[in-house]
C-alpha cells in the first residue's frame, strides 16, 4: 500500500498551503497608483534598467485585477477617501506596502492637509523608508512581502472557504 | 516705456487710487485701492500692454491694518516689465472684485486664495475651494491658522 | 427618439494616464466632451504655510518636492529669490552659476525624457517608454554622483551650491550629452512617422496663441502657440544671456506643435549643456558671505569663526532685509516663480510659489470641449502637468 515505487524525477511533493503561497508571491500585482514623488521612483523600478517583471510583479490599472497597493507618494486628508474606495475594490489576499517617508509616517510635511501615514487607516504590510526611497529599495520590500506570503498558513484552506487565513 | 513711465500714467489716471509706490531691488510695487481695482487692472492691460497676469495671492499681516494684502503680480510680453499691484483688504470686510474677466488666469487663483486665505471675490463666476476639500472648515495661510490644523496638539520638541 | 442627455463620468483621481492624483470630470455627449472639469488638490501638502515656519535654508528641501521631475529647477528658483532678497546676486562665483546652469539644462532633458515616456504611454507606444527611463537613468547617475540622490536632490544652497563637482564627472557629462542626440532621433524614429501617432495628435487640444495668453499658459505649451517667449533669453537669470541658444516656437497650436517644439528643445539644452562644459573653470562655487553661506567643514571644526558661523546659520538663519521680491525662471513646464516677502526675521512671512502647472491646467477645458473623450488623454500629456506643483 502506499507509494509502492519511486515518483522519479518529474515530481515533487508538497503541501497545498505552499503552493498557494508560492503562486501567489510569484504574481504579485501591483495597482498602478502614483501619489507624488515615490511614484516616479516606482515608475523607474518598472522600467528597463531595474525592471521588476522578473519578479513577476506586473502593474495591473484596476485594483479589481490588483493583488497589493504600493501607496506612493503623500496622502493627504482629501485622498484618504479615495484610497480606502480603491483599497475596498481589490479582491481578497490583498497587501498594502506603503513607500517612503510620506506613507509611512507623512514625511517633512507635518501640516494641516497631511495624514501622518497610510497606516492610520490601512493595515500595512511592509514600509519602504526613504525620502524617495532608490528602486532597490522598493524592489527590497517588495521582496519582504513575497517572504511573508510565503510564510502564510491555511492559505489554501482559507481559498476554499474552510477557516482563515493565519499571516505569515 | 519703463516702468516708471507705467506707473506715472497710472497715477494720473487714477490719481487717489494710488496709495503709495515703493521700489525694492528693482522690483516696483504699487499699492491702489481695492473698490477700483478691476479699473486699474483694465487699464493696465489694455493701455499699458500687462497682458499676463503672472500670479496672484493674498498675505496675511496679522495685527496690521488692514491685515490682509492681495497681491498681483503682471507681466508685459512685448517689453518684459514686470510689475506688483497690491491692494489691501481689511478683516472686517474680506471682499475684492474678481479680475477674472480682465485676465482669464484669475480664475483659479482667486480660488485658491479664496480657499487658502479666505478672500471673497465679488462676482467671480465660480468661487469654490480648490485645493482643500469642500467640506474643509478655516483657511489654512491665515497666520491664526496653526500649520498642524487645529485638530491636533503642536508638536512640542523632542525635549522632555 | 432622441436623446439629448448628456452622460457624466468621472477619470481619477486614480487613474493610470492622469498623471497623478488629478480628477476630471467629464460631460459627455456621444463620444464629444461638452465640458471638462479638473478636481485638483488630492496631494495638497501645505507646502506654503509649512515655509512659514521654516528658515530659508530649510525650505529648499521643500522646493524639490514641488515638481519632482524637474527639481534642479525649483531649486534655482528659490535660490535665486532668496539671493535676490538679500542683494547678493552679483557674488555668485562664476563656476557656481555655470554649473547652476549645466544642472538646470540636464533637469530639463530629465523632465522632458518623462514627458515623453509618459505621453507616449498614454497614447500607446510602450517602446518609447523604457527607452526613455533608460536615458533619464544616466541623468540620475549624474545626479547622485553631485548631492548623493537620484530624485531629490536638493543641490543648490543660497549663495552656491552644496559641493563641487566630482572628478571625473564632467567627461560623464559630456559623453552623455554627445550620446543624448542619436536617443532623441531613435524616439523620433519610432513616434514621428508613426501613423497612429500622428492620427492621435495632429489637430488635438488646440488652443490659440491669445486664449493661450489669457489662461497665463507658459512654457513649451505656450511656445507651441506660436508666442515667442522664454524667460532664459527675454529675463535672463544665473547667467543665461551668455549661452547661444534658439528659443524654439511652433506655429501649429496643437498636441503635434508642442510634441515637435519639446523635441526640439531637448537639441537646444544638450547645445546649452556643451557651452555650459566649455565655460567650467577652477573656482569657488559659494559666495564668500559668511553670514549666509554655511562655513566649509574644515573650517567649522578648525576654526572659532567658522562654529559660530556654523551654529548662527543652523540655529537662527539669516535676516534679509524687510521687503518682497518675485523670480520667474523658466522651468521646462513653464515659469515657475517664487514670490518672497520677509519682515527681517529668518524665516519667509510668506512664500507664495507660481506654479506652471496648475496654471497650464486651467487651460484643459478650453482644449478639450469639443473633442473626443480619447483626446483627453492625449491632452493631459501635452500640458506636461506635475501633481505635487499643481496642489503644492
Amino acid at each position: 500500500m502506499g507509494v509502492e515505487e519511486s515518483l522519479g524525477n518529474n515530481f515533487i511533493t508538497t503541501s497545498l498551503d505552499t503552493i498557494v503561497n508560492w503562486s501567489r508571491a510569484g504574481s504579485l500585482w501591483p495597482l498602478t497608483f502614483g501619489l507624488a514623488c515615490c511614484a516616479i521612483e516606482m515608475m523607474a523600478t518598472g522600467a528597463a534598467r531595474f525592471d521588476l517583471d522578473r519578479f513577476g510583479v506586473l502593474f495591473r490599472a484596476s485594483p479589481r485585477q490588483a493583488d497589493v497597493i504600493i501607496v506612493a507618494g503623500t496622502v493627504t486628508k482629501k485622498m484618504v477617501p479615495v484610497i480606502k474606495t480603491v483599497y475596498e475594490q481589490m479582491p481578497e489576499p490583498r497587501y498594502v506596502i506603503a513607500m517612503g517617508a510620506c506613507a509611512c509616517s507623512g514625511g517633512i510635511f507635518d501640516t494641516y492637509s497631511t495624514v501622518q501615514g497610510v497606516d492610520e487607516f490601512l493595515p500595512v504590510d511592509v514600509y519602504i523608508p526613504g525620502c524617495p526611497p532608490r528602486p532597490e529599495g522598493l524592489l527590497y520590500g517588495i521582496m519582504k512581502l513575497q517572504e511573508q506570503i510565503k510564510r502564510e498558513r491555511n492559505s489554501f484552506g482559507a481559498a476554499i472557504g474552510v477557516g482563515e487565513r493565519i499571516a505569515g | 516705456m519703463s516702468v516708471q513711465a507705467a506707473v506715472d500714467k497710472l497715477k494720473a489716471k487714477f490719481g487717489d487710487t494710488v496709495l503709495e509706490t515703493s521700489e525694492f531691488r528693482g522690483e516696483t510695487t504699487v499699492v491702489v485701492k481695492k473698490e477700483e481695482i478691476v479699473a486699474v487692472c483694465a487699464f493696465l492691460k489694455g493701455d499699458l500692454g500687462f497682458n499676463f497676469l503672472t500670479d496672484l495671492c493674498g498675505v496675511d499681516y496679522m495685527g496690521q491694518a488692514p491685515r490682509f494684502m492681495v497681491v498681483y503680480q503682471l507681466y508685459n510680453i512685448g517689453t518684459h516689465m514686470r510689475l506688483r499691484i497690491k491692494a489691501p483688504v481689511e478683516e472686517s470686510d474680506t471682499t475684492i472684485d474678481t479680475v477674472s474677466g480682465v485676465w482669464a488666469t484669475a480664475n483659479w487663483l482667486e480660488r485658491e486664495c479664496w480657499d487658502l486665505m479666505g478672500i471673497t471675490f465679488n462676482n467671480h463666476p465660480d468661487l469654490r475651494r480648490i485645493l482643500l476639500p469642500e467640506d474643509w472648515e478655516g483657511h489654512p495661510l491665515r497666520k491664526d491658522y496653526p500649520v498642524q490644523g487645529p485638530d491636533r496638539e503642536p508638536y512640542q520638541g523632542r525635549v522632555q | 427618439m432622441a436623446n439629448s442627455e448628456t452622460m457624466t463620468i468621472n477619470m481619477g483621481p486614480q487613474h493610470p494616464s492622469t498623471h497623478g492624483v488629478l480628477q476630471l470630470v467629464l460631460e459627455l455627449d456621444g463620444e464629444i466632451i461638452r465640458k471638462a472639469t479638473p478636481h485638483i488638490g488630492f496631494l495638497h501638502r501645505g507646502v506654503e504655510k509649512l515655509s512659514e515656519h521654516r528658515t530659508y535654508h530649510q525650505v529648499l528641501p521643500l522646493t524639490d518636492r514641488l515638481d519632482y521631475l524637474a527639481p534642479m529647477h525649483n531649486n534655482l528658483g528659490y535660490v535665486l529669490a532668496v539671493e535676490k532678497l538679500l542683494g547678493i546676486t552679483d557674488e555668485i562665483p562664476e563656476r557656481a552659476q555655470v554649473i547652476r546652469v549645466l544642472f538646470a539644462e540636464l533637469t530639463r532633458l530629465k523632465s522632458h525624457l518623462v514627458w515623453l515616456a509618459c505621453h507616449a504611454l498614454d497614447i500607446g507606444a510602450m517602446t518609447v517608454f523604457i527607452y526613455a527611463f533608460r536615458e533619464r537613468e544616466h541623468i540620475m547617475n549624474i545626479y547622485e554622483k553631485v548631492s548623493g540622490a537620484r530624485m531629490t536632490t536638493n543641490y543648490f544652497r543660497v549663495g552656491g551650491l552644496s559641493a563641487d563637482l566630482p572628478d571625473g564627472l564632467e567627461q560623464e557629462i559630456r559623453e552623455f550629452v554627445n550620446s543624448m542626440p542619436g536617443h532623441i532621433a531613435t524616439y523620433e524614429g519610432l513616434l514621428t512617422g508613426n501613423k497612429i501617432w500622428q492620427k492621435r495628435i495632429q489637430g488635438v487640444g488646440v488652443i490659440s496663441a491669445e486664449d493661450a495668453i489669457d489662461l497665463g499658459v507658459t512654457g513649451p505649451s505656450l511656445r507651441g502657440s506660436g508666442v515667442d517667449w522664454d524667460l532664459r533669453r527675454d529675463q535672463p537669470y544665473s547667467g543665461y544671456e551668455n549661452y547661444d541658444f534658439n528659443v524654439i516656437v511652433e506655429d501649429g497650436c496643437d498636441t503635434w506643435a508642442r510634441y515637435v517644439a519639446r523635441l526640439k528643445e531637448m537639441h537646444e539644452s544638450c547645445k546649452i549643456i556643451h557651452q555650459a562644459l566649455d565655460k567650467l573653470k577652477p573656482g569657488p562655487v559659494l559666495a564668500d558671505a559668511p553670514k549666509i553661506v554655511l562655513p566649509a567643514k574644515k573650517d567649522t571644526v578648525n576654526t572659532i569663526e567658522g562654529l559660530i558661523h556654523h551654529f548662527k546659520i543652523i540655529s537662527e538663519g539669516f535676516k534679509p532685509e524687510v521687503g518682497e521680491v518675485y523670480v520667474g525662471v523658466e522651468n521646462p513646464k513653464g515659469e515657475v516663480g517664487f514670490y518672497l516677502v520677509s519682515d527681517g526675521s529668518p524665516r519667509p512671512y510668506r512664500m507664495k510659489i507660481r506654479p506652471a502647472s496648475f496654471i497650464n491646467l486651467q487651460a484643459l477645458p478650453k482644449m478639450c470641449e469639443g473633442s473626443m473623450i480619447a483626446d483627453v488623454v492625449a491632452v493631459i500629456g501635452t500640458l506636461d502637468i506635475v501633481l505635487g506643483e499643481i496642489d503644492r
